[in-house]
């Protein structure tokens, strides 16, 4: 089975260094959130594992190659990644832009009928059938996001590393959104992994948890195991207790140290 | 939301082109009628159609659909509907290139040392805009780095024209700034084509990189696109075509700027389908004015430049009405 797993990587952004010594190591059929406060590297450390920024120093495993030697057409094949901006430049239609995953696929003939197929069962699997014609710049906020996770989908990717894929959903999008990351876990054997802001997602969804601050790993295991009060006081300065509510764990945030 | 068949509008497109090509076959100050067509040699009306006529239509064809192409391209790229050859300074800056060749005399040894500095002063325009502006790629900034480049480039020919040696140099850079297809031989027509058909080749192969950059530098580059490639391409691609346009013709703006508005909704806004649509209505869009031009009853025949510069004006003003209304 391959395996993602970042070795000792280094990220200096100017004269700031967001990643020194991040290793962690990334399984397929699991959901990972990369949780940590504003600014501890969680994006950065996406995008190398995206294959999208070359560490300054260490390097990223995809099974037993280094990420940044594999092409760049055979790596967006098998990486998918959901950009942090939901950025679309063009009136398109939704179907259209869903297309656009299919990107590292296509030959010279244009869309095959592979393509139309793996573009249906996206729009099937986001829900999104009805948006299929809407142009994308009339679509609300969460009819966007969810046309984006498409457009990730489409690809088929093995991995799908998504930068906050929940912000700005509202809690029944986000609900779904999560849902259909655990689906493509269990059911497809895809490997997810997304950075989150919203820790009770994060320990409701997720199989594997790592908590990164100022560019170090905090912790890195089971959601229960990491999201502790000691571990979240020392993360993010705030006191926090776990209380088992009645489907299952729940954080709650005290108040600010 | 619905595009109209591909099919459909390049058959439309290439019907107005035929037809607009007959047609600036046969119109001008001295109307060639079908009968000269048939009288081979005889016809005095020959020698207008084969030195005048036929290089005059040739050259719009092909410099029509150079600019539409690479404003499409750019726009394209930049993913800033107000990107073009003209506005970002890439034009001017071919015209400074030619200007200095003919400031210096240099043209007399070869006809290819206009198109020469013409296309280097394009890509050399193109490059100077991705690096000033190609990491952030907003909208503002690029639209300064163009109006950059026009400042140095107008600045530059000010100075050439104010320096030139004789009045027989002022004159032609005069004249040949104004853009114009008037006068174009069959040998300006040789040293144009390949150039162009060069330079839209290689923006053609943009096409995917720019659909997948609807979804954002980062998006693009996550789907497998290179950018430095295509960078690489856009900058040769826009400076040939552009660059060897400007050379046959001097500067025709606003063609690279009108054209993908008036396709993007034909083509469901897809920036990479646009581009030929683009070309071909930038070499409709050429020819007509061409025509018009001819036909004005003035003593002096306008400048197509100009005349495309007083179409265009109004048209990029209320552009940016509409944009300031979207934005705002």
């Amino acid at each position: 089975m391959t395996h993602l797993v970042a070795e000792n990587v280094h990220v200096r952004l100017g004269d700031r260094q967001v990643l020194s010594g991040v290793s962690a190591s990334f399984s397929l059929g699991q959901v990972t959130a990369i949780v940590g406060p504003n600014g501890a590297g969680k994006s950065t450390l996406l995008s190398c594992l995206a294959g999208l920024r070359a560490p300054d120093q260490g390097v990223v495993k995809f099974g037993d190659d280094d990420l940044m030697k594999i092409p760049a057409r055979e790596r967006a094949q098998r990486v998918g990644f959901l950009p942090q901006i939901p950025e679309v430049a063009w009136a398109v239609e939704a179907r259209t832009l869903i297309g656009f995953g299919r990107t590292p696929f296509i030959g010279s003939r244009g869309l095959s009928v592979e393509d139309d197929v793996a573009i249906e069962r996206a729009l099937v699997m986001t829900n999104t059938l009805d948006l299929a014609h809407r142009n994308v710049m009339t679509l609300s906020g969460g009819e966007r996001g969810r046309v984006l996770i498409a457009r990730a989908l489409s690809g088929q990717p093995e991995w799908l590393l998504a930068d906050e894929p929940l912000t700005g959903l509202d809690p029944g999008f986000q609900l779904d959104a999560a849902e259909l990351f655990r689906t493509l876990a269990n059911k497809d054997g895809c490997g997810v992994i997304m950075t989150l802001h919203d820790l009770h997602m994060a320990l409701r969804v997720a199989d594997h948890v790592v908590v990164l601050a100022d560019g170090h790993i905090l912790a890195d295991g089971t959601p229960i195991d990491v999201l502790t009060p000691a571990i979240l006081a020392e993360a993010y300065g705030v006191d926090a207790s776990i209380t088992h509510g009645k489907h299952g764990p729940l954080i709650e945030i005290l108040r600010c140290r | 939301m619905r595009s109209i068949s591909a099919r459909f509008l390049y058959s439309a497109l290439l019907f107005a082109l035929v037809t607009l090509s007959c047609a600036s076959l046969i119109a001008g100050k001295v109307w060639v009628p079908w009968s000269a067509w048939f009288a081979v040699n005889d016809d005095p009306l020959w020698v207008i159609i084969l030195e005048l006529r036929i290089p005059r239509t040739i050259l719009g064809v092909a410099v029509g659909f150079a600019l539409g192409v690479s404003g499409a391209a750019l726009q394209g790229y930049t993913r800033n509907p107000l990107a073009d050859p003209g506005v970002l300074g890439v034009s001017a800056l071919a015209a400074l290139g030619a200007v200095m060749t003919l400031f210096f005399g240099v043209t007399i040894s070869s006809p290819w040392l206009l198109p020469l500095g013409a296309m280097t002063g394009a890509i050399g325009g193109v490059a100077v805009l991705l690096l000033l502006a190609g990491a952030t790629s907003s909208v503002l900034t690029f639209i300064l780095a163009g109006a950059i480049l026009n400042t140095v480039a107008s600045a530059g020919v000010a100075l050439a024209l104010s320096l030139s040696p004789n009045p027989w140099a002022l004159n032609e850079i005069v004249n040949w700034l104004m853009g114009s297809l008037v006068d174009r031989s069959n040998s300006d027509v040789f040293i144009s084509i390949p150039l162009i058909a060069l330079g839209c080749g290689l923006l053609m192969m943009t096409a995917r990189a720019l659909d997948a950059l609807t979804l954002g530098d980062m998006g693009a580059r996550s789907l497998g696109v290179n950018l430095a490639a295509t960078r690489l391409l856009l900058a040769l691609g826009v400076g040939l075509a552009t660059g060897a346009s400007v050379a046959a013709t001097g500067v025709i703006g606003f063609v690279g700027l009108v054209t993908p508005h008036l396709m993007r909704p034909l083509v469901g806004a897809r920036p990479g389908a646009l581009l030929i649509p683009s070309g071909l209505a930038g070499t409709v869009l050429v020819l007509a004015a061409d025509i018009i031009v001819r036909l004005m009853p003035s003593v002096v025949e306008i400048k197509l430049g100009v005349a495309m510069a007083v179409l265009g004006g109004p048209f990029f003003l209320g552009l940016l009405l509409v944009l300031r209304r979207r934005l705002g």
